[in-house]
């Protein structure tokens, strides 16, 4: 019954494997390929951008040496066209800027969308063991606050990093051509920078995997106040909730102190460097100025370009702190795209036999027979969940196609397994589980999805209409059928009577639904979704019983031959079924048509007897 | 601005340390300006002159600066960071504690992953302005007024060129900035949209698996990812004009200043000397400029995530203690419990119609009752309107004669312990999850409530027995489990007033009986109001009332009821006028023929049945009458000695719920009897021995 959580190492979902740094990186390549062109004509424009940015000050100096002198003779001709030049590079360089922060966005963007929409799938595909270990918070934390990581990082230092790198090149160019002694210099302060920015790249990294382990634990903590709010509220657990909320943030607040003063180290001491070559450039030019190995306005152009030299530096630690933050992000998401479900889908489905029905396309249920129902077996089925003890140790049990039956048994017993196995959100740890003959584990997603439906004893609304949650079921019926079908549950006249009738939001006010009504909203998606196999987990535990009887009564009519399994705590919810299993400690320990059971002395007519009772 | 003005008061608190931080970014930034005239000097002096010795002076002067510009960066970086990250910290505090406080209603109005995205990225997008963006942006104007200052005295011509600059930046800024605000505030209310389909499909993963909607939830998440890249994408559009604009503009001016310069020079009012430095200062204001350009979008988002910040604080408590605050503890009074629904009106926010309307309901202390009514006849309302989860439209909920709306919330809560249908366990231990219900209780305390809701054999049998996690963070439980442990929880403080709303629908009939007797006897004090669907459930409280329409249609014992009233049988399944229910009564032949294979139950059968029901229908009303004249158990003290001579109740006395598999289920017959106040056994209306 019971799945045991973070008890296996592969469970923790903190753990990290090693080489998860190379696998982010691979996913971030992974994502930028398709984009390739974009990215190439976004570096382009980068190029010419930054040249832009870097020639300019070479006009202005021309202005200045060459053009001002001949002014001053009556040529205007050389002043001007440095000025045209000027203007033109400031044209260019703001054009350059204009498209590449149009594309950066562009193209981040795109990335970004295939990230979520690639991760979103990757933990809808995950089997339901995995989504019982990890929680709910955490996966919703990769895909919330770790994408605007990424994305931070996509939109704002991608664009800034490529510029700061692009142009800190230019300008190496533009001073090995000036002056090569005093270029060895500056490229000398490449030496320490190295070191710095190993280390930093070391220490940050540790600090914003910190960062993003302990905001996932905030956000984990977050969702639950949230979603169990009539609890905290009717206990007053508001001062606890408020303490492990601090003691949550405290960790990602100092998590997030060490990365920003880590960052605060890194650019101190890059600034420190530069301004000492600078300091060094001063020294060793101007001897070099007065032994004549250099020129003054050479120095003069070093200086200048050495300060721009330097300026990306801050972009590049500001761009560098986002790829950290991005990176630990990355990493987190990776690992969860990186896990395999552990059911999956077959490489190479086998497709089951037709059904006696045939299509069923559009509702039209008229021409369907009985009997359209589909055969279960369960073959040598062995189930624990993770390393825990069998829930079900050997278990046989056929179904011919078209029985209806009811599962009895006290908590614990193994009923809820046997459907989790039934329907395939667990495989068997061994044996097999087979419908018409074929395992499950061969059938396809979608026809097996379509075959086998099951109604479980929580009923999830998504947000949007009554009408949107009844099509779950099946998302192309008409307005008409989804009507249908909450009549057939008798949901249709409380829905009536809502403002907005079936558009009515069930996230707003006035369409809140008791968990009966959302019961019956489960049942009507399940009309709608019209399965060969039907399993009831529990599914009326919340209605009334003459409500529960409209249901039944309307499953009758719409499934009639199809098969069913019934868990019922109810005994009104069993009396219907062709056939009653009890079962014990993962085993049945009886069998039989109900008439039979109640007529012998065993658990079931004990049980039975009692409930009769209660209503004499 | 004014959302972000509001954060104020945390400012001041700090203004020192973060008045310092602005310090050292002007510093940091201002410092650069003496470089270029220092080197100035070096060209001008020793090199001019030949003069290595005096190269050390400036030299060092460039050394020191440069050394105290990398401190300046150094120490504001260092000494932001824990300010702004432990605001984050603190206004996310502020934020979740608000939302703990703000009443259920109007926590359902909200969508989950807009509160979370608020708590989340909104917050974080605050602390990256605070820790970078806030004092560049005080610094950065200063810069620019200063570098235009010093070139107006240079030349007032260059100070106009500025100044002319600066009409069509400013245009293209005030464009900008409406439209950017708007688009941000969609873009963050759209990744709330997100978040809340990403939290959606990984709690309804069950549904989505069961149907195979994978691809139809893929769909909708699609649709949110597509229009927040879209809005993002805007915004990058829209950024662009911004900054290309700022870029180009500068170096228009830079250019200007040069053409006029040039022209000055020639003209004979300006020197070269002096466009040099214009151009050069020019230079230097590029970067503050082009800065700002980022600087104003980060301040826009920052404003809305400020203002998304805002509305949750705004929000109205709704449900408060007298005085419009909620205490946390204050003290709790001695009280009986006597529970009074006078007149009473509900309905749900803005729905159209009322839930209740003029219900009356009284519960004398220490008595069990249990409410009985169709799907959706507001039964959960009313339970939830005792421990105020949900405040009464009209009318008064009163507990001992006192409106409880006059009484502190946390006292009220203290008082009235809820188990609800959809249990809710929190991330914490087995021990601790129970003991939430009478903080302080020890182990001997949570082990009897364990007992009593038959949970503590399946708690031992956890990996770390009590100490094992459970919750969202811990070990999966099924339905049944965490019903149980909810339910343990709040019988752990023996509480004056009990609210149950359906705690055990996910539990078997077997252990549902168990618990039940165990309640009955162990909580003889306890007010409870237990929302029931089974029949076995109503026959246990003193009296059942059956909601309909809004109001108590009916009242009585489970027996009275199921003679008295139609609703009643129906509700319990034991009406004979509705076919398939008459099964219930006889259930062999029904069930020998619906032996077709049926899924509900067939038709024919509700007819061939009909008779049946009935007759037994008669036959049970006949029974009912013969175990109140017979007078069934005697009081709750002696039922364990006349357990086995309760045989009484094989013949449908209240307590026969008995699986009758052993004397313990024979015992339960007879302390299973309907308390009176006195404690003794008094089914009302069915007299006693």
């Amino acid at each position: 019954m019971s799945a045991p959580a973070s008890a296996s190492a592969e469970a923790e979902p903190d753990a990290l494997p090693p080489d998860i740094s190379k696998r982010a990186r691979r996913l971030l390549f992974s994502l930028v390929r398709p984009r390739l062109g974009s990215v190439i004509v976004l570096s382009l424009v980068i190029v010419v951008s930054a040249c832009a940015a870097t020639i300019g000050p070479v006009f202005v100096a021309q202005a200045l040496d060459d053009g001002l002198p001949r002014a001053a003779d009556g040529d205007f001709g050389a002043l001007w066209s440095a000025i045209a030049a000027f203007v033109a590079s400031a044209l260019v360089g703001g054009a350059a800027s204009f498209a590449s922060t149009r594309l950066m966005g562009i193209t981040a963007q795109r990335i970004m969308l295939d990230l979520r929409r690639r991760l979103f799938r990757h933990i809808q595909r995950l089997d339901l063991g995995y989504h019982e270990r990890s929680t709910s918070g955490r996966l919703v934390a990769r895909q919330s606050s770790d994408m605007e990581s990424v994305q931070d990082f996509l939109s704002f230092a991608l664009i800034e990093s490529a510029l700061g790198i692009l142009s800190m090149a230019a300008i190496a160019v533009i001073l090995v051509w000036l002056n090569v002694p005093l270029a060895l210099i500056v490229f000398a302060g490449f030496i320490p920078l190295f070191f710095v920015s190993r280390a930093a790249q070391r220490a940050q990294r540790t600090a914003y995997r910190r960062t993003r382990t302990s905001i996932a634990k905030v956000i984990v903590h977050f969702t639950e106040t949230m979603g169990g709010i009539r609890a905290v509220q009717a206990f007053r657990r508001q001062p606890a909730g408020r303490h492990t909320l601090a003691r949550e943030d405290e960790q990602y607040c100092d998590a997030n102190t060490d990365a920003l003063r880590g960052v605060a180290w890194f650019s101190g001491l890059t600034r420190l460097i530069g301004n000492v070559t600078q300091f060094a450039i001063v020294i060793v030019g101007a001897w070099l100025v007065l032994e004549d190995a250099a020129q003054v306005g050479v120095l003069a152009a070093f200086l200048l370009y050495l300060r721009r030299f330097y300026n990306p530096l801050d972009e590049l630690v500001q761009s560098f702190n986002l790829y950290q933050s991005a990176s630990a992000a990355l990493e987190k998401i990776t690992a969860v795209l990186d896990t395999e479900p552990a059911v999956a889908e077959a490489r190479e489905p086998v497709a089951l036999p037709a059904t006696g029905g045939g299509e069923r396309a559009g509702g039209g249920r008229g021409g369907r027979a009985d009997g359209a129902g589909r055969a279960l077996e369960f073959r040598g089925v062995r189930f624990a969940y993770g390393d825990g003890p069998d829930v079900l140790p050997s278990f046989d049990l056929a179904v011919p196609a078209g029985q209806t039956v009811a599962l009895v048994g006290s908590t614990g017993a193994g009923k809820s397994t046997l459907v989790k196995l039934l329907t395939r959100f667990y495989d068997p740890s061994a044996g097999a589980v087979l419908l018409d003959g074929v395992d499950l584990r061969e059938v396809a997603n979608a026809q097996l999805r379509r075959a086998v439906v099951m109604v479980t004893q929580e009923s999830f609304l998504f947000s949007g209409t009554i009408a949107d949650n009844i099509r779950v079921g099946r998302p192309e019926a008409t307005d008409a059928q989804v009507e249908a079908a909450a009549r057939a549950v008798g949901l249709d006249d409380y829905v009536r009577r809502l403002p907005a009738g079936y558009a009515t939001d069930v996230k707003k006010r006035g369409g809140r639904l008791s968990s009966g009504q959302r019961q019956l909203v489960s049942f009507a998606r399940v009309f709608l979704a019209d399965p060969d196999v039907i399993v009831l987990d529990e599914a009326t535990a919340h209605l009334d019983i003459p409500s529960e009887r409209l249901v039944q009564n309307a499953l009758e009519t719409v499934l009639r031959g199809r098969t069913a399994i019934v868990i019922a705590h109810r005994l009104s919810t069993v009396e219907i079924a062709d056939r009653v299993l009890v079962m014990e400690h993962g085993r049945i320990v009886e069998d039989g048509k109900p008439a039979d059971l109640i007529a012998g002395t065993g658990r079931f007519a004990q049980l039975h007897a009692a409930w009769r009772d209660t209503l004499a | 601005m004014r959302p972000l003005l509001r954060f104020w008061p945390d400012i001041r608190a700090r203004l020192g340390t973060y008045s310092l931080v602005i310090v050292l970014t002007l510093i940091g930034n201002g410092i650069t300006l003496v470089i270029p005239l220092l080197t100035g000097d070096i060209i001008d002096g020793p090199i001019a002159h030949h003069n290595l010795a005096g190269l050390w002076a400036p030299a060092l002067a460039i050394l020191a600066v440069g050394i105290a510009e990398a401190a300046a960066l150094f120490g504001r970086r260092m000494i932001v960071a824990p300010v702004a990250s432990h605001w984050e910290i603190v206004w996310r505090g502020r934020l979740y504690d608000r939302l703990q406080y703000v009443s259920v209603p109007t926590h359902d109005a909200w969508e989950s992953g807009q509160l979370l995205s608020r708590a989340t990225n909104d917050m974080s997008q605050m602390r990256r302005f605070f820790a970078f963006g806030g004092p560049f942006i005080v610094v950065t104007p200063i810069v620019i007024l200063i570098g235009t200052i010093v070139l107006t005295v240079m030349q007032p011509v260059f100070g106009l060129i500025i100044a002319l600059m600066a009409v069509p930046t400013i245009a293209v800024i005030a464009v900008f900035e409406s439209k950017y605000r708007i688009t941000s505030r969609q873009s963050q209310d759209t990744m709330g949209e997100v978040t809340t389909a990403a939290e959606e499909s990984v709690q309804g993963v069950r549904i989505l698996k069961a149907f195979g909607r994978e691809p139809w939830m893929a769909r909708r998440f699609d649709a949110l990812a597509q229009r927040l890249a879209g809005l993002e994408v805007r915004k990058a559009k829209l950024d662009s004009w911004l900054w290309g604009t700022i870029l180009c503009l500068p170096t228009l001016a830079q250019a200007a200043i040069l053409a006029v310069g040039a022209w000055g020079v020639l003209a004979g009012w300006t020197t070269i000397g002096t466009v040099v430095a214009a151009v050069t200062i020019t230079m230097v204001l590029r970067m503050p400029i082009e800065m700002f350009g980022f600087l104003l979008s980060d301040l826009l988002m920052t404003m809305t995530a400020a203002a998304r910040y805002w509305e949750v604080m705004d929000l109205p408590l709704g449900i408060t203690d007298a005085g419009g605050a909620i205490a946390d503890a204050p003290p709790v009074r001695a009280w009986r419990g006597r529970v009074d629904f006078d007149d009473v009106d509900f309905r749900f926010g803005d729905a159209a119609a009322d839930t209740l309307t003029g219900l009356s309901l009284h519960i004398e202390p220490g008595r069990t009752v249990a409410l009985v009514g169709a799907t959706g006849s507001g039964k959960s309302a009313l339970a939830a309107l005792i421990p105020r989860l949900q405040d009464i439209t009209d009318g008064a909920v009163r507990l001992d004669g006192t409106d409880i709306r006059d009484i502190p919330l946390g006292e009220l809560r203290s008082l009235v312990a809820v188990a609800f249908e959809d249990p809710i366990l929190f991330s914490a231990t087995v021990r601790e999850n129970v003991a939430i219900g009478a903080p302080g209780a020890d182990d001997a305390q949570v082990r009897r409530a364990l007992g009593i809701a038959q949970a503590l054999e399946f708690a031992e049998a956890l990996p770390e027995g009590l100490d094992t996690q459970v919750g969202e963070q811990g070990m999966a439980l099924s339905g049944g489990q965490r019903q149980r442990l909810a339910l343990a929880r709040a019988i752990v403080g023996t509480p004056r007033v009990l609210v149950l709303d359906d705690p055990l629908s996910a539990v078997d009939v077997d252990t549902e009986d168990r618990v039940q007797r165990e309640l009955a006897r162990v909580l003889p004090d306890s007010t409870t109001l237990i929302i029931a669907h089974r029949p076995s459930t109503a026959a246990l409280a003193d009296e059942v009332a059956v909601l309909h329409e809004g109001r108590i249609a009916a009242r009585g014992t489970h027996h009275e009821l199921l003679r008295t009233s139609a609703l009643y049988r129906d509700l319990m399944g034991a009406s004979p006028t509705t076919g398939p229910a008459a099964a219930q009564d006889s259930p062999a032949p029904g069930v020998a023929a619906s032996g077709a294979g049926a899924m509900g139950v067939a038709a024919g059968l509700a007819v061939e049945v009909t008779e049946a029901g009935a007759a037994t229908g008669c036959g049970t009303a006949a029974r009912a009458e013969a175990v109140a004249s017979s007078g069934s158990v005697a009081d709750a003290g002696t039922a364990d000695q006349t357990a086995a001579g309760g045989a009484a109740s094989a013949d449908g006395a209240p307590g026969a719920t008995a699986p009758a598999t052993s004397a313990e289920g024979v015992a339960g017959a007879g302390v299973r009897a309907p308390r009176g106040p006195d404690g003794a056994s008094a089914p009302s209306g069915e007299g006693r021995t």
